[in-house]
């Protein structure tokens, strides 16, 4: 068994050169097939994943999910499909019409636009950039100028306040996020997601398991999921940035948030997982694509496990839990993961040995992080006041 | 390579037009009955007062500036880990000082107290 993909793309760029097009022609229209085809799979992919989602937060729950439409409620996102495109899409009189049109389709590219790079198997991608992770974080922060054009145009005071609140966030958790992509970046010695995935003979995330944490915390707060939903606070701006949005205009904002936490997955997967590789996966590439998916759910299934278990955080709270935790914690880990790194190459240390020496390294700054933290709680308790034990309800005097 | 920046190129254009498409069907299948009070902002079900398009204190804008430099920075750092192979010792110890700068930027701005959310 070939590479079936492989042979699909020969077939129809043969059949498109049998019908007398030119060389150029035919491969733009190859590209634009294989990019209709890569998105709309992306946005499918969101069906199945309601279904999932809305499951697992029954099962988390103590409760079934939807169960009534189909077996096992398999037909509910059908059922949330016809409804939601049937609903009338009211537009606020004083809106910034066109911002406010525009600002669900621009959201919604932005996580599209990530799937461009990431490798399903060897062969299958959209296109093999070397600048990949980079491109992954340009694309990504689109979503911030989408939020800020969805709350600013609704001309509404708590769409306002959810997109600025966004906006501190996102901007924030980009810095830790841009320095733990590094670290991947640093052992594969490649931008480019198929080398990194190459390079990964022995995964990253033993190599580099705080970079994996770090990134997945971060990542999540760029989707603003509990516990990170502060822009869409109901019980404090009623549902932030997209509160005068409805019917489908809404479903797209509902379907980037789903797609975004379902790509995170996916670029875990790549870049810390080993992506498509696995036993077989080089002979038989469907093989790699069922890997792919597999590790995709690793990722994603630890994000809905952590949305449905954790309360919101307070906003300065999770402004410090940024700048004061995570951003040091990755410079250091960057630091020494450098060094270590060169030393190794001194000694030509690779493969097992040298990525059980990047967890030796990992659990030592692990270790002095959480004794670092013990000590700051320590020194809180003592600085705190403390309160005389007061009763409830104080007992009446009697006369 | 040029091909992979024309799939990206395409693929821009196929990721506005296929949302865009699905927010344009709804328009005829679904019904629209404006009215006055439907269209009003909604401000927690009070009627709203003046618009939101006011002068607005923006109380993170130093973060913002925190983080442009950060970024810029981080850009610097990227060209020197994918060049780690040919770097010799001197340049590997020249981006870790330049992180350890990063780091010391970021102490100061702690103990400047620019970090808290007044």
């Amino acid at each position: 068994m070939g590479d079936p993909f492989a042979l699909i793309s020969q077939w129809f760029t043969n059949l498109l050169l049998g019908w007398g097009l030119s060389e150029s022609a035919a491969t733009v229209i190859r590209l634009l097939v294989g990019a209709v085809i890569l998105a709309t799979i992306s946005m499918l992919t969101v069906v199945v994943l309601i279904w999932v989602e809305r499951k697992l937060a029954g099962r988390l729950q103590d409760r079934p999910g939807p169960n009534r439409a189909g077996k096992f409620g398999l037909l509910q996102p059908i059922a949330d499909m016809i409804k939601i495109f049937t609903k009338e899409i009211v537009t606020p009189a004083q809106a910034d019409k066109t911002i406010f049109h525009l600002a669900p389709v621009v959201f919604i590219a932005s996580v599209l636009l990530m799937w461009v790079v990431i490798p399903f198997t060897a062969t299958v991608m959209g296109a093999n950039l070397n600048v990949a992770v980079l491109y992954v974080v340009a694309v990504g922060a689109f979503g911030v100028v989408a939020v800020l054009m969805a709350g600013w145009s609704s001309n509404n005071k708590f769409a306002l306040l959810g997109a600025f609140r966004a906006v501190a966030q996102m901007v924030s958790y980009e810095v830790p996020m841009v320095l733990a992509l590094m670290v991947p970046v640093l052992l594969a010695r490649s931008m480019g997601l198929t080398d990194i995935v190459n390079a990964q003979s022995v995964w990253f995330i033993v190599a580099a398991p705080i970079a994996a944490v770090i990134f997945l915390i971060t990542s999540m707060a760029e989707v603003g999921r509990a516990p990170f939903d502060l822009l869409e606070a109901e019980s404090e701006i009623v549902a932030g940035y997209h509160t005068e949005y409805s019917g489908m205009e809404f479903g797209m904002f509902y379907v980037a948030e789903f797609l975004h936490v379902w790509t995170i997955g996916a670029l875990l997967g790549t870049l810390f997982l080993g992506g498509w590789r696995g036993p077989g996966a080089e002979t038989y590439p469907l093989l790699g694509i069922l890997y792919f998916y597999i590790k995709t759910f690793i990722g994603y299934f630890i994000v809905t496990w952590i949305r449905l278990s954790l309360p919101r955080i307070r906003i300065d709270q999770m402004l410090a839990f940024n700048w004061k935790f995570l951003t040091p914690l990755i410079l250091v880990v960057l630091i020494f993961t450098a060094i270590l790194d060169k030393v190794l190459e001194v000694y030509a240390v690779s493969g097992w040995g040298h990525a059980l020496s990047m967890l030796a390294l990992n659990v030592v700054i692990g270790w002095a992080t959480v004794q670092a933290l013990k000590k700051v709680e320590k020194s809180r308790q003592r600085r705190r006041p403390e309160f005389p034990p007061r009763p409830v309800a104080v007992a009446p005097k009697s006369e | 390579m040029l091909t992979n920046w024309l799939y990206v190129g395409l693929f821009i254009i196929v990721a506005l037009v296929l949302p865009a498409v699905t927010i344009i069907v709804p328009r005829f299948i679904a019904p629209k009955k404006p009215n006055r009070i439907k269209v009003d902002v909604y401000e927690c079900g009070i009627e709203t007062v003046g618009e939101a398009w006011v002068q607005f204190k923006v109380q993170y804008y130093i973060f913002a500036l925190v983080f442009l430099v950060f970024d810029i920075e981080t850009v610097f750092l990227y060209p020197w880990a994918v060049a780690f192979d040919k770097l010799p010792l001197f340049a590997v110890m020249e981006g870790v000082l330049f992180i350890a700068l990063l780091l010391a930027g970021l102490v100061y701005l702690w103990r400047k107290g620019v970090l808290e959310w007044a």
